[in-house]
């Protein structure tokens, strides 16, 4: 019975696996989805990277950060990406655990406001996670402020979404063992919980929230793309915690010297000038004509927080039933 | 009844179709199992996930079924201008992608939406939309649709003879024709909306308000996505098909057989009819419930129509391409299984329903993966799996047809000789158009609008509408994601349509 159902998906299979030759070498490099829209960095970064390598560079559009690693881990060693591209510092851990990567040999004078040793994934953008308002209404200074007031937000669920990941890790590393309590204050202030950070931001732009969670960098969007100066983000006292970006060379890529060219590339002008105004993060090299005008605007956090991949793998199991504790009750 | 004698058919049509549910169904779940590192078992936040799941389902599944009969009933019995095109409008919520429903809803009932409004005119308070009655809320739009097609459907099929009879003897139509039919119907409309809220993720969460509205869903989500523990997954999606099974078992032990006999499909006329008013009333509420937030969606996306990148459009016309084949693939293997009846066609006609979306999509990756380029596969994959998850729908409109058509003629086809395609096309076919089309629009709609399959396989070149809607969102881009809803919608509709029209060519009603 399973042979025979099997049969014809392996001959249709068969059929369609019609890869052409080409005599290009091709560089494939798995990223996330919104990497490679139109709107994103993929587009200008392609070209960029074809002028000079004489290859073909492909992306894989994988879901969001985390669903990319899950892919990941589904292709396991027989993946054909070359490059996986859009992992942060919340699922390095994990993906150093695959054991699928390799060093990636790159020596560059980052822009980052930490230090960056990791040999094997190398940054290509960066961003503070911060609550976006509407400019004139009432902004705390404060995580403890937030949870104070009653004003209302939207937060995604750090069960299916990276920016809620990243508050969950925010919320930790400020506040430590008094963690829950922070989340059994902020609890009246949530409306609701969102898969993703798309709903969220749909939801507060149609105004059911006073604030949404995103990041310092999401005004520049408006100002820049809708010349809409009316989303602020709110700077806090405790600092913010930072989103790092990072690729990474497979082991097993059958295109290793063009795998390094790119990982090289991505930190070079090429690259890294595209990304403020297609990705909306800080680019992890400042490009020689600086950022682009209306990033000066941006608040600029004093105090950065950051775990490293280690701890943030260690502690997330914990923060997470923490979490929903709190908000459960 | 002469289940007995039913003319022979091929077997191989309803055998090829089975075996695609099931491999698609327990097929894809094996592969989740079999690449599975066993270790953990269920976390008691897995429980209490499970337990809001079937709460929640619960409750939205009867609260549907409840307010869906009366409306049913108020239009099975009123005739006026619009009302074809009134229930084809009906059925548009629960043809949307969740965000797309759930932005409609807000417009409505959310903090800045026209109820708010309303009550903070009249100097109440307003209130919030969000926790078990924001689930319940949006489950109930997202079903009473379907609830109202399907006991209208009942309704429509008690032949125009048995109420003219009843008029004649002046027999009560209500104790007589109307509640056996509810018997026979409404078990089977509750299981399948309770079957799809149990698997409900993103409305759940987003209208939850939090952790405390956690669904298996989710866990399986979290579990595939975040701590790549297939083997927790497998788990949860054996208690989900668990669930399932139990609740197919409920269902069909409460429901009754329908001994309405034939009729000659004259037009209905009846005669009973009283108090037209309560009965406006009652398609006017549920028309508003149901339509205003449609309203709100076409309004908020109408502006950027215009404006839409090539790539949408493009998008879009691969989206019709796959709900067409989609839709041709459900019909046929629904009326392969529908002809051949039996018990194991209806285990095949829940099996889709309790399938978790993302196992169904890791396990046909893992499938394919070592054999194909995943991106290479995309929309053949789509189409197959949006026709198997659409085919408990069309299945249970098709087969109670069919099982009609055999009972009322199958000994006159018997004694003709009538066999094979030629029952199928000169007896079958004409008897069962009506839901046939209602079938084929449903499964093309909810092809069109479906996210689930599609994004772990689909590159850029792959995009179908609902995806490239979802990464506008994701790109900042909420007014031409607006847009690209409202097209999702009107091209949802229009091919809905289209079919359930073409089923409907010859009739008036």
């Amino acid at each position: 019975m399973k042979n025979t159902t099997y049969l014809p998906v392996v001959a249709g299979l068969a059929l369609c696996a019609t890869g052409a030759m080409a005599e290009t070498p091709v560089l494939q490099v798995m990223t996330y989805d919104s990497f490679v829209t139109e709107w994103g960095p993929g587009p200008a970064v392609e070209a960029a990277f074809e002028a000079e390598c004489a290859c073909d560079l492909q992306f894989v559009g994988a879901g969001d950060g985390a669903a990319l690693l899950a892919r990941l881990q589904l292709e396991g060693p027989r993946t054909e990406a070359d490059v996986v591209l859009g992992l942060d510092t919340n699922l390095m851990a994990a993906a150093r655990e695959t054991g699928l990567f390799a060093p990636h040999g790159v020596e560059a004078d980052l822009d980052l406001p930490i230090a960056w040793t990791d040999t094997e994934f190398l940054p290509f953008d960066w961003g503070y996670f911060a609550f976006v308002g509407n400019a004139g209404a009432d902004a705390p200074a404060s995580l403890q402020a937030l949870a104070d007031s009653d004003i209302k937000v939207v937060i995604q669920d750090p069960r299916s979404s990276t920016p809620g990941l990243g508050l969950l890790m925010w919320v930790k590393t400020a506040y430590g063992d008094d963690a829950a309590n922070l989340w059994v204050d902020l609890e009246d202030n949530i409306v609701t919980v969102t898969p993703g950070w798309s709903e969220a931001y749909g939801m507060f732009l149609e105004g059911e929230a006073d604030a949404v969670l995103s990041y310092t960098t999401s005004p520049a969007y408006h100002l820049i793309a809708e010349e809409d100066d009316s989303k602020v983000a709110w700077g806090f006292d405790e600092g913010h915690y930072m989103q790092v970006e990072v690729a990474g060379k497979l082991a097993g890529t059958d295109q290793p010297e063009l795998a390094d060219q790119f990982m090289a590339f991505m930190v070079s002008e090429g690259f890294q000038s595209v990304i403020p105004t297609t990705n909306w993060m800080y680019p992890a090299v400042t490009p020689a004509g600086g950022l682009p005008d209306g990033f000066e605007t941006l608040i600029t956090p004093e105090t950065s927080l950051l775990l490293s991949p280690e701890d943030a793998a260690a502690k997330r199991d914990a923060a997470l039933d923490e979490w929903r504790t709190a908000l459960s009750q | 009844m002469a289940h007995s004698v039913i003319p022979v058919t091929a077997r191989w049509p309803s055998a090829a179709a089975a075996a695609l549910v099931l491999l698609l169904t327990l097929g894809t779940l094996g592969a989740v199992a079999w690449r599975a590192e066993w270790g953990s078992g269920l976390a008691p936040a897995d429980w209490a996930a499970i337990r809001f799941t079937i709460v929640q389902a619960l409750l939205s599944a009867g609260i549907s079924v409840v307010l869906a009969i009366p409306v049913a009933r108020a239009l099975a019995r009123r005739r006026f201008l619009g009302r074809q095109l009134l229930i084809t409008l009906l059925g548009a919520p629960f043809l949307l992608p969740v965000i797309v429903a759930v932005l409609g809803l807000l417009a409505v009932f959310g903090r800045g939406g026209i109820l708010n409004n309303g009550l903070l005119a009249l100097g109440f308070e307003p209130i919030s939309i969000f926790g078990m009655h924001g689930v319940i809320l949006a489950h109930v739009f997202f079903n009473l649709p379907l609830a109202i097609r399907f006991i209208l459907q009942g309704w429509l099929s008690i032949p125009a003879e048995r109420f003219r009879l009843a008029a004649t003897l002046n027999a009560p139509v209500g104790r007589l024709l109307e509640w056996p039919m509810l018997r026979a119907v409404v078990p089977n409309t509750f299981l399948v909306i309770f079957l799809i809220c149990l698997t409900s993720f993103a409305v759940a969460l987003t209208m939850g308000g939090g952790p405390r509205a956690t669904t298996v869903e989710l866990a399986i989500y979290q579990a595939l996505r975040f701590d790549f523990d297939l083997g927790r997954a497998a788990l949860l999606a054996c208690v989900q098909f668990a669930l399932c099974v139990g609740a197919a078992f409920l269902a069909w032990r409460a429901t009754a057989n329908d001994p309405m006999g034939a009729g000659l499909d004259r037009v209905v006329q009846r005669y009973d009819l009283g108090r037209a008013p309560v009965d406006h009333a009652l398609i006017f509420l549920a028309a508003a419930f149901l339509l205003v937030p449609l309203a709100m969606i076409i309004l908020r996306g109408l502006p950027g129509i215009a404006d839409l990148p090539d790539t949408i459009w493009a998008a879009a016309l691969r989206s019709v391409l796959v709900a067409t084949g989609s839709a041709l693939l459900c019909v046929s293997m629904s009326l392969a299984l529908a002809l051949r009846g039996g018990a194991l066609v209806a285990v095949i006609g829940v099996l889709p329903l309790a399938a978790s979306g993302l196992v169904v999509g890791t396990g046909a990756f893992l499938l394919l993966f070592p054999f194909v380029r995943p991106a290479d596969m995309a929309l053949v994959v789509t189409m197959l799996v949006n026709a198997t998850l659409a085919l408990p729908f069309a299945l249970r409109s098709i087969a109670p047809a069919v099982a009609q058509v055999n009972a009322d003629y199958g000994r006159l086809g018997a004694s003709l000789d009538l066999k094979g395609w030629t029952w199928v096309r000169l007896i079958v076919l004409p008897r069962v158009r009506r839901p046939l089309g209602f079938a084929a629009g449903l499964a093309a709609a909810l092809s069109m609008g479906d996210l689930g399959v599609i994004a772990l396989f689909a590159g850029q070149a792959e995009e179908t509408l609902p995806l490239a809607m979802y990464r506008l969102m994701g790109a900042y881009r909420m007014d031409a994601a607006a847009s690209a809803a409202l097209l999702l919608l009107g091209l949802s509709l229009l091919m809905f349509w289209i079919c359930d029209r073409g089923g409907r060519a010859d009739a008036d009603l």
